[in-house]
């Protein structure tokens, strides 16, 4: 029942060509192990450099922010030093902004469930230019005509904390939902691989004690219970492998 | 045709066996069937994936763009699903998966497994009479529509062993031909030999919840394990590399050759054979039947420039992830849709998913438990209070789940546990997230969720795929029965953790409603159920559409209800099973059912 590969493969491009199907196909009709040398897909490295996402002021607005929920402290460095803005502006300015690959047809209903999810039409790019917004009009109001950076950190940390608690939302700003935003990309910025733009010399990771992308370890699995002691290494390698570059 | 309605559709030569879907039930039946001497055609609508060009150890362990992104899964603008609680409820889509996270592309959800690779109990087989027998008919929660699978463990045994073997699963027997074997699951049905290759090694947790559940009575046994401890070469000739505990397993692909995979086991052999080819990126929108809507005559595909292509085939597979074999059964008008209602119709019926609960475990300092350096099945199981290995008198329930330690990973983004009451930022969280990453632990049940009436799948009236095609609607909750199981093994699972030496314990049982949210499990099953009567099943217990001969639907839609295990051991032996069915009776006489209505 079967025919020869190169017959058979013949015999469909043949068909495909009288039809007039030519094409940049991205659908692929595969016999054998299709194989490309060093056909790997690497993520984009996020580099500093200006906004891409943000105006001057959202930028300032975040680095503040992440700043406080993830603060300087004797544990080591906050959310600003480690590229948390630039992870979250980068990722903004990317397909995450857009909500690429998420369902965001309608109809959008005004009251799902709480189990239902995420129903919101607005992408989570425009919800940060919303929020931003929102926000700058809320502290311009309530601390006499201030910005967001010019907050001291005590007043920073007790508006975080109202945002968290409900205790701000309006119709026009609806800051928990906001902070939690906020909060979530903050977290993944400062806890991701740097080669995104934060966890700037892996200042999450030792936090933690996580040793990155070490592959193998069996030699941990060999000694249960045992404190690892050897420095974290990431998809860039380590700050000392890249003179000049950033991991 | 549906979208773009000005273009012809193409039709392109016959092929003995058109295979809908490339994941695990696609290529071992794709394989099965080449064998045969069949010419077989493969569609999958998600693009083609490998070890070397996708899963590159530079850039495999990738927590942002694999774990919390969710590259290798499909995208919810391709397909996604409506959800709902309850009948009277409006279902919303899914816009981004949460619950559960289906595969897409070649491999499937084979491809971003943990590997927990079981089988099922054999009163989970015959659970309706069984439960029957043994405690009456009041034992069944109410408007339940449990039954029986039409198959016994023991017609299913050689083909869970025949799977096992080609994954090279690790794990330790607990009942050989009937005899109890040390350091296995005393509970398991007779095996007819031990697994290929020997288990993976304990981390810190598992050596502390192996010794406190001793002591408490459990008999522990290492987690059967997809993830494999040592180099091995399958039947086909297919060689997997040892583990390395990487900890990047569960919604990763394997850069190592460790985990079996279509790709680490199938496909290496399938894709060079003579009779098989695949075509990527191609999805199939309906099967085609005849004018007397007797036999399926082929598909219809989309590929991704749109064009629609008629591909005829002999014999139709379906073989793609539970919801999508459903719906597309419901598409194409194969077996009666069901109706909650009057009760009638087979496909969309008894979908069920998986109860699973916590106990978390707060230790002291002393502690180092390194998750990070794990694997996706790395852990010790206890089934004392799975199926019906305990005495469910007076319990209320039916149903029951495995207990187990799991060290799978400690990725920074997902995995910083911090006791209840720490606040989420500030230096009080710093403080607290890098006391607890270290020495946390934590115990996990897995759940059996048993079928029920108004729990089930059809076509959502209001939401469309980007093709214009009704979404799939899931109406589902956990139902009490669910609960107090949850809450009885969650209980048991205490006393372990204390004995372990937790300062902290937080236990979290599952409690309804379903929430779409949080990660849960992607077991989802049924709706195209298996059995033994046409007017409670879909296909028959080759998994042969009863009313549709030629076309066999695989996967865990077959599951007239779901156990307390992970679905893919059982998944994997169910489609050699239908395979064998398929080469040595149905080819014999084409076209014609297997069991007699």
């Amino acid at each position: 029942m079967t025919t020869p590969r190169g017959s058979r493969r013949r015999f469909l491009f043949a068909t495909t060509a009288l039809m007039g199907v030519v094409g940049t196909a991205t659908a692929r009709t595969i016999e054998g192990l299709p194989w490309t040398s060093n056909e790997v897909y690497p993520p984009a490295e996020a580099r500093p450099g200006p906004w891409r996402f943000f105006t001057p002021e959202e930028g300032a607005a975040i680095e503040a922010i992440v700043d406080r929920l993830v603060p300087v402290d004797e544990l080591g460095p906050g959310g600003k030093e480690s590229g948390c803005a630039v992870f979250i502006d980068r990722q903004l300015a990317g397909p995450y902004g857009r909500c690429e690959g998420m369902y965001m047809q309608g109809p959008f209903p005004t009251n799902p469930l709480p189990t239902q999810g995420f129903q919101s039409s607005v992408t989570f790019a425009e919800a940060y230019r919303r929020g931003l917004a929102g926000l700058a009009a809320h502290v311009a109001r309530n601390f006499g005509g201030k910005k967001v950076p010019q907050l001291s950190g005590e007043e920073l940390d007790r508006l975080l904390t109202s945002m968290e608690k409900r205790e701000i939302n309006t119709p026009e700003f609806n800051a928990s939902s906001f902070f939690d935003l906020v909060h979530n990309n903050t977290m993944e910025g400062f806890f991701a691989d740097p080669i995104y733009g934060g966890n700037k010399d892996m200042a999450g990771w030792k936090l933690l004690g996580f040793p990155g992308t070490r592959y193998d370890f069996r030699d941990v699995i060999a000694r249960p219970n045992t404190r690892y002691t050897l420095p974290p290494v990431s998809l860039l390698g380590r700050p000392e492998w890249n003179p000049g570059g950033r991991s | 045709m549906e979208p773009g309605g000005a273009q012809l559709m193409r039709r392109l030569p016959r092929k003995d066996a058109v295979i809908i879907g490339l994941g695990w039930t696609g290529a071992i039946m794709g394989h099965e069937l080449c064998q045969a001497g069949l010419e077989v055609v493969a569609l999958e609508r998600g693009p083609w994936r490998d070890t070397a060009s996708d899963f590159n150890i530079g850039t495999a362990p990738d927590e942002l763009r694999y774990g919390i992104r969710g590259e290798l899964f499909l995208n919810n603008s391709q397909d996604s699903v409506t959800a709902r609680n309850k009948m009277d409820q409006v279902a919303l889509p899914i816009r981004k998966w949460g619950s559960f996270l289906p595969g897409n592309g070649v491999g499937g959800s084979g491809v971003h497994w943990n590997g927990h690779t079981w089988r099922f109990l054999p009163s989970d087989f015959n659970i309706l009479s069984h439960y029957r027998e043994r405690y009456g008919e009041g034992i069944f929660p109410e408007n339940h529509s449990i039954q029986d699978w039409g198959i016994s463990y023991d017609e299913l045994e050689p083909y869970y062993d025949k799977f096992e073997y080609l994954a090279g699963i690790s794990g330790q027997a607990g009942n050989i031909n009937g005899e109890i074997q040390p350091g296995g699951n005393p509970f398991e049905g007779r095996r007819q030999r031990g697994y290929p290759t020997p288990p993976l090694k304990g981390q810190h947790a598992q050596d502390l919840f192996s010794k406190a559940a001793t002591e408490l009575g459990f008999k522990p046994f290492p987690m059967p394990s997809a993830n494999i401890s040592q180099a091995y070469t399958n039947p086909l000739g297919v060689t997997l590399a040892p583990c390395t505990y990487c900890g990047f397993c569960e919604r990763f692909g394997c850069a190592n050759y460790s985990k079996a995979s279509p790709q680490t086991t199938v496909l290496p052999v399938l894709m060079r054979h003579p009779g098989f080819e695949a075509r990527t990126q191609c999805e199939v929108v309906r099967v085609l039947k005849s004018s007397d809507g007797k036999t399926a005559t082929g598909v219809v595909y989309i590929d991704a420039q749109g064009q629609e292509w008629e591909q005829p085939a002999d014999l139709v597979i379906m073989a793609a992830y539970q919801l999508w074999n459903v719906r597309l059964m419901l598409y194409s008008g194969i077996g009666k849709p069901y109706d909650p209602s009057t009760g009638e119709g087979v496909v969309g019926r008894n979908y069920a998913y998986q109860a699973n609960s916590s106990v978390n475990g707060f230790f002291d300092n002393t502690h180092a438990f390194n998750h990070w350096a794990g694997a996706g099945s790395l852990g010790i199981t206890a089934d004392e209070y799975n199926g019906d290995n305990f005495d469910h008198t007076g319990l209320n329930f039916v149903g029951g789940a495995n207990i187990n330690c799991t060290s799978f990973h400690a990725r920074p983004i997902s995995a910083r546990p911090i006791p209840p009451g720490t606040p989420r930022w500030g230096s009080a969280w710093k403080k607290a997230t890098r006391e607890a990453y270290n020495t946390f632990a934590n115990v996990g049940s897995q759940g059996s969720v048993m079928s029920f009436r108004d729990n089930y799948l059809d076509l959502d009236p209001t939401y469309k795929d980007r093709l214009g095609r009704p979404l799939l609607r899931m109406t589902f909750d956990f139902k009490p029965n669910e609960e107090r199981m949850s809450a009885y093994v969650t209980e048991k699972m205490v006393p372990i953790m204390r004995a372990m030496g937790a300062k902290q314990i937080v236990a979290n049982p599952k409690k309804g409603p379903w929430n779409v949210v949080p990660y849960q499990t992607t077991h989802n099953t049924g709706g195209a159920v298996m059995g033994d009567n046409p007017r409670t099943s879909a296909v028959n217990k080759y998994l042969q559409v009863w009313d549709m001969p030629n076309v066999f639907v695989l996967g865990a839609s077959a599951f007239p209800q779901n156990a307390g295990y992970n679905p893919t051991g059982t998944v994997g032996a169910l489609t050699y099973l239908a395979a064998d069915a398929i080469v040595s009776q149905y080819l014999k006489n084409p076209g014609q059912p297997l069991v007699q209505a």
